[in-house]
């Protein structure tokens, strides 16, 4: 139960301007730009538009700003600002195969077609902290190469021309949008997917790690995780055609898992399938991970009671934002909620004496007979 | 295929080239570009320039089925110039001056104005383009894995 009372307004004005003055911090130093957040805090920035489900890295840099480095509190006003943008419409699927890749491995092929091209990793780094960067300095140019000029193909293709992975089903339906209707349950794999781009990546780091763990225990090989920029094409209906609105930085992950086969398939291999705004490799393989696992019911597979297999527990729990929201406000005022529990623990002590009294005084006059 | 209806779909494909490239040209230097034209016409909005979201797609396992990726800001504009000629705007991110610029191209490319907008705009934008991917694409086949084979053992 909740009651309007007054008189916080001059400590709330006053605890604004503190926290302004604060994430400040010390006026000697130079003052952030939203560019040097942009372009030197990249994979934070990358963090807030994949889980604020907007991509626009100048607004993802402002809210980082904003909320002093607390990125669900950035992600809350992404989500915040999303929601006042009227919807132009969506567009064409995009196309990860004709991806400009800045990088591209594969797990399961040493020899694939377009090669292992590590890209900007921190993989192969010795995680010592390196001192140079507390000086300031000149980064030397990173070596160049004869570039690739034809697209790159999906290491799944391969398996698909042997028939030995489960193809995806051809359809153009148009999906299930959650920020327009709410999630219901059992929920379809494009609605899962939506949701998981989008969920918190430590929850789903988690839950996929719990399926590695043996939670619902489901091997998957890296077959391909690509990063890189896809153009956003868009059908303009003054047009009637489709025109290349802008270019998106994507991470993809496609694992590979045995499939033992059942009464009407083959065995062969299935999917799990990671897409996420920006570098961010960690959740793709992840979200591919979690992806594979709750598509359990659909392969045929032995519900184990796995977390990870449990959509209305992952899909309902992966949402920062919904589960920071309903966490957080337990610590605004429920004075009279509690005023209430107060009474009641009262009222029931008072019984509780009382009675202890009566048996006391039983007690007491058996012992003296 | 008639000749008419060729001459139609090549001028479309023409169009939604030159619109791509006016939609992912950095702001500040299809300004600077513009600003260097001989001379602009003035125009009438037929569409304000507006902020919006577009909602991306992707597909499972990148072949299959559509699903909702997340929005990306997009902004939009229409205009018409003194001839008549009608322009759109849609560009990646918020900047309504983008937005502007690129409708107000897309008209003049419409127009007799078309060569001038050709080689002082669209073809330094497509040098441009090409030597941004080309940087990137660089970089990295430099971290391409070359693999060898160590011999090992006495035959």
């Amino acid at each position: 139960m909740y009651v309007a009372v007054k008189g916080g307004e001059r400590a709330i004005d006053n605890a604004h301007a503190w926290l302004a003055e604060e994430r400040r911090g010390d006026p000697s130093v130079a003052e952030l730009s939203l560019a040097q957040i942009r372009e030197q805090l990249k994979l934070a920035v990358n963090r807030v538009m994949a889980e604020g489900s907007l991509y626009d890295p100048d607004l993802a840099a402002l809210a980082i700003k904003q909320s002093r480095g607390d990125l669900i509190e950035a992600i809350f006003l992404i989500r915040a600002y999303r929601t006042t943008l009227p919807r132009f419409g969506c567009s064409l699927p995009v196309e990860t195969g004709e991806m400009a890749c800045d990088r591209r491995i594969s797990a399961t092929f040493k020899d694939v077609p377009g090669g292992q091209v590590l890209g900007p990793t921190f993989d192969y780094t010795h995680r010592l902290l390196d001192f140079k960067l507390a000086a300031e300095g000149e980064t030397p140019e990173a070596p160049r190469a004869a570039p690739r000029q034809e697209p790159t193909p999906h290491v799944t293709s391969f398996l698909g021309s042997e028939d030995l992975i489960q193809p995806e089903p051809a359809s153009e339906a148009t999906p299930r949008d959650i920020t327009r209707a709410p999630m219901a349950f059992p929920a379809d794999r494009s609605t899962r997917l939506q949701s998981l781009t989008r969920g918190d990546e430590g929850f789903i780091l988690g839950m996929a790690y719990s399926t590695q763990r043996g939670y619902a225990r489901n091997h998957a090989f890296v077959g391909e995780l690509r990063i890189g920029t896809v153009p956003v094409e868009m059908e303009i209906p003054e047009l009637g055609f489709a025109i290349e609105i802008g270019e998106v930085e994507l991470t993809e992950c496609e694992t590979v898992n045995q499939f033992k086969g059942s009464k009407v398939e083959p065995p062969q291999f299935t999917r799990g399938y990671g897409l996420v705004f920006g570098q961010s490799e960690r959740k793709a393989i992840a979200m591919a991970l979690v992806d594979r696992a709750l598509r359990w019911k659909e392969l045929g597979e032995d519900n184990l009671g796995a977390a990870a297999q449990d959509e209305e527990f992952v899909l309902s729990h992966c949402d920062n934002i919904q589960a920071t929201g309903f966490l957080e406000h337990i610590k605004l005022p429920h004075y009279v909620d509690f005023q209430a529990e107060l009474e009641l623990v009262r009222k029931l002590r008072a019984e509780a004496e009382a009675a202890r009294a009566v048996t006391d005084a039983e007690q007491a006059q058996e012992a003296a007979e | 295929m008639t000749q008419e209806n060729l001459r139609q779909e090549l001028s479309q494909a023409a169009r939604k080239e030159w619109m791509s490239l006016l939609a992912t040209a950095p702001e500040p230097r299809l300004a600077a570009l513009f600003d260097g034209l001989d001379a602009a016409p003035g125009h009438d909005w037929l569409r304000a320039p507006e902020v919006g979201g577009v909602m991306l797609r992707g597909r499972t396992g990148a072949s299959g089925a559509p699903f909702n990726l997340g929005e990306m800001s997009v902004t939009r504009c229409t205009l018409k110039l003194p001839c008549g000629a009608v322009g759109h705007g849609y560009v990646q991110g918020r900047s309504k001056r983008q937005a502007e610029l690129a409708a107000k191209l897309d008209a003049m490319m419409q127009t007799e104005a078309a060569a001038e907008v050709e080689e002082k705009i669209l073809t330094p934008l497509r040098q441009d383009r090409s030597a941004r991917k080309e940087a990137r694409a660089a970089r990295a086949a430099a971290t391409k894995v070359e693999f060898f084979t160590m011999v090992r053992g006495e035959d």
